[in-house]
């Protein structure tokens, strides 16, 4: 009996991998292509942005983040917009900011909405024309957008 | 009707220095997603825009979509060599844009 039970329990484990993964990820060619079309010719390389957001999220009505970039800011080497994007709003877009070397640190923070449990992307686009991003992962447990009137 | 904003700069500033820049705007921000209960959905009404200029030149601008939570927080970093004028703006659907001026305190 136990035996049975286990071998129910594991083809409902491969049956929900099979289902609910493809579903999980199905917003993900969306972002890619949000970040594609932002980017230009652009290839975004891993580091130098730093996004901070709570990795487990208990409100997603107004989560703060911030979006730091390491650069010298000066007239010669410096960022000259930020942008944020999400997996699984309706939209992908969450921000766009436009800085430069009057800035003196390439750093915002905002608070967002988040509708689920999703991947986000911040990206930097430097005055070298070079694109970095850094990518995470959040867990909400109460979503925006769900309640009515 | 009445706009509330919240703009924090620091009561003086060193020349050259870097400092902190924070604007908040009471704003529903309503998505255009949200049910209205009778089957429809609550028309959109977001800030679109976010501009700040000192002395008439733009330091920090910001494009809004409908995933920025009410009361927009804008908060960033400035340097400054001279006092002078931080005048911030927002504008968004129907019509909407408000202005505000602060003074900028920059000693030696």
């Amino acid at each position: 009996m136990a035996r049975r039970i286990e071998v129910r329990r594991r083809a409902l484990l491969a049956g929900a991998a099979v289902f609910v993964l493809p579903a999980a990820r199905a917003a993900e060619p969306e972002l890619a292509e949000a970040i594609r079309a932002w980017a230009g010719g652009a290839t975004p390389r891993e580091g130098r942005v730093t996004f901070d957001i709570a990795p487990l999220v208990d409100n997603g009505n107004a989560v703060p983040i911030t979006v730091r970039v390491q650069s010298p800011m000066s007239a010669a080497d410096h960022v000259t917009e930020i942008v944020v994007f999400n997996e699984r709003n309706p939209q992908r877009d969450v921000l766009r900011v436009q800085l430069g070397p009057w800035n003196g640190r390439a750093e915002l923070a905002t608070r967002i909405r988040l509708s689920t449990s999703q991947q986000l992307v911040a990206l930097a686009r430097l005055s070298d024309g070079s694109v970095w991003q850094q990518r995470v992962e959040v867990l909400v447990t109460l979503a925006a957008c769900i309640e009515g009137a | 009707m009445t706009v509330r904003t919240l703009i924090v700069v620091p009561p003086a500033i060193r020349r050259g220095d870097v400092f902190n820049v924070r604007a908040t705007i009471g704003h529903p921000m309503e998505t255009g997603h949200r049910s209205d209960g009778a089957g429809g959905v609550v028309p959109r009404d977001i800030l679109r825009r976010f501009e700040c200029r000192l002395d008439g030149n733009t330091v920090f601008r910001a494009t809004l979509y409908p995933a920025i939570a009410a009361n927009p927080i804008m908060a960033f970093t400035l340097r400054a060599e001279r006092s002078g004028n931080l005048t911030f703006t927002w504008e968004g659907d129907r019509g909407f844009r408000h202005s505000e001026t602060v003074a900028l305190n920059v000693g030696a």
